[in-house]
């Protein structure tokens, strides 16, 4: 579970060795469009270098590699040997490209005795949008990953304050997250600047559902908390309703002035395994 | 023809090698009055681990670490193996 997760292009030192040290759930270290064609070579001996010796890590690890049918897939994934690697993020994934990777990771697993590796998808074209459904399904699959600038770049549409060119998108990703109990989650905002933009982007996002947002920036990272974190009031009132539920032992009561049921309790139950997860608590 | 890794930026450096006679290492380094033996070792090491010798090592470190310093070296030599 995620609120936050900090792109870091793979072939830059100076973030690499503070990764450890920004305030987000995880990282993902970049390998594809944050990093030159020259550079590839470069950018993944640095991250496997890093990964096999410093003394320190940031608390997830995920890896975006490039793409499935380019060039540099193979000693992309090579990454996974460090055995650092939580999640393997998937750059314009589609149902076929899934197909792929599923075959080379089976290789590369059962090579080098490795435990099943879990994905992320980024949707970032209308195909992939379109197949969110059947993505979400995929068993690696854990979560996926709007992204938007590509998408609004092959839909000739442009990306506004107000977001409302991705309420679609958006909605498509959280139903398909939802529906298989994985994470959605939302593009960046690509402005480091504009705060109040940002504010109102994660707000967008979270309305509609999503559960946590990428970051291009360490100083977007506290905004993204301060929206996708349970307020301490909301985290005051699961305390409550969990509290009647366990010492009362009822499943159906009065709280606040308001009814109490079976998803209620539920709901309660999530924010504050969410609150604890994020040391909230 | 030389084979180049790395960059000037910060917390980098920038590796430039070249075949020669004999195996020499060359640093300059902006910490080099405190760490110049780990990053000679550093060095060292990589050619030794990718079994290089007869080559100019020329370091320009702007204040990598051990496992930069290690990396960018290695890039080097697998660029100049690609070539030759």
């Amino acid at each position: 579970m995620f609120r936050s997760l900090l792109f870091i292009p793979a072939n830059n030192p100076s973030m690499l060795q503070n990764a450890d040290i920004f305030l987000c759930d995880g990282v993902i270290f970049d390998l594809e469009d944050a990093v030159g064609l020259d550079e590839k070579d470069n950018a993944r001996d640095l991250l496997n270098t890093y990964l096999t010796t410093s003394p320190s890590f940031p608390k997830t690890i995920l890896v975006r590699v490039n793409g499935v049918f380019s060039d540099f897939i193979d000693e992309d994934l090579i990454v996974l040997n460090t055995g650092k690697i939580d999640y393997i993020v998937v750059p314009k994934a589609d149902i076929d490209a899934l197909f792929i990777l599923d075959y080379k990771l089976r290789r590369l697993e059962d090579k080098y005795h490795l435990n099943s590796t879990k994905l992320i998808c980024l949707l970032e074209d209308s195909t992939g949008i379109n197949q969110a459904n059947e993505i979400a399904m995929h068993p690696r699959v854990e979560g996926l990953l709007l992204g938007a600038e590509d998408l609004t770049k092959e839909l000739e549409i442009e990306r506004t304050t107000e977001g409302q060119e991705l309420i679609f998108p958006r909605s498509k990703v959280v139903y398909a997250c939802q529906s298989q109990g994985i994470l959605s989650i939302d593009t960046p905002y690509t402005d480091i600047n504009d705060v109040e933009g940002l504010s109102f982007d994660c707000q967008q996002a979270k309305k509609l559902g999503m559960k946590a947002k990428t970051a291009i920036h360490p100083s977007q990272i506290d905004r993204i908390h301060q929206v996708f974190s349970p307020t301490k009031e909301v985290i005051e009132w699961a305390k409550g309703v969990v509290s009647i539920v366990e010492n009362e032992h009822k499943t159906l009561f009065q709280f606040q002035g308001k009814m109490i049921d079976k998803p209620v309790i539920e709901r309660a139950m999530k924010i504050l395994e969410k609150a604890k997860l994020f040391d909230l608590l | 023809m030389m084979w180049k890794a790395g960059s000037l930026e910060s917390n980098d450096c920038l590796v430039t090698i070249k075949k020669s006679s004999q195996t020499t290492i060359t640093i300059d380094s902006i910490v080099g009055h405190l760490f110049y033996d780990q990053i000679y070792q550093a060095i060292e090491e990589t050619l030794q681990e990718e079994n290089v010798d007869q080559v100019d090592v020329l370091v320009r470190d702007k204040g990598a670490l051990d496992y930069t310093i290690r990396a960018r070296v290695r890039v080097a030599i697998k660029r100049m193996r690609k070539d030759v």
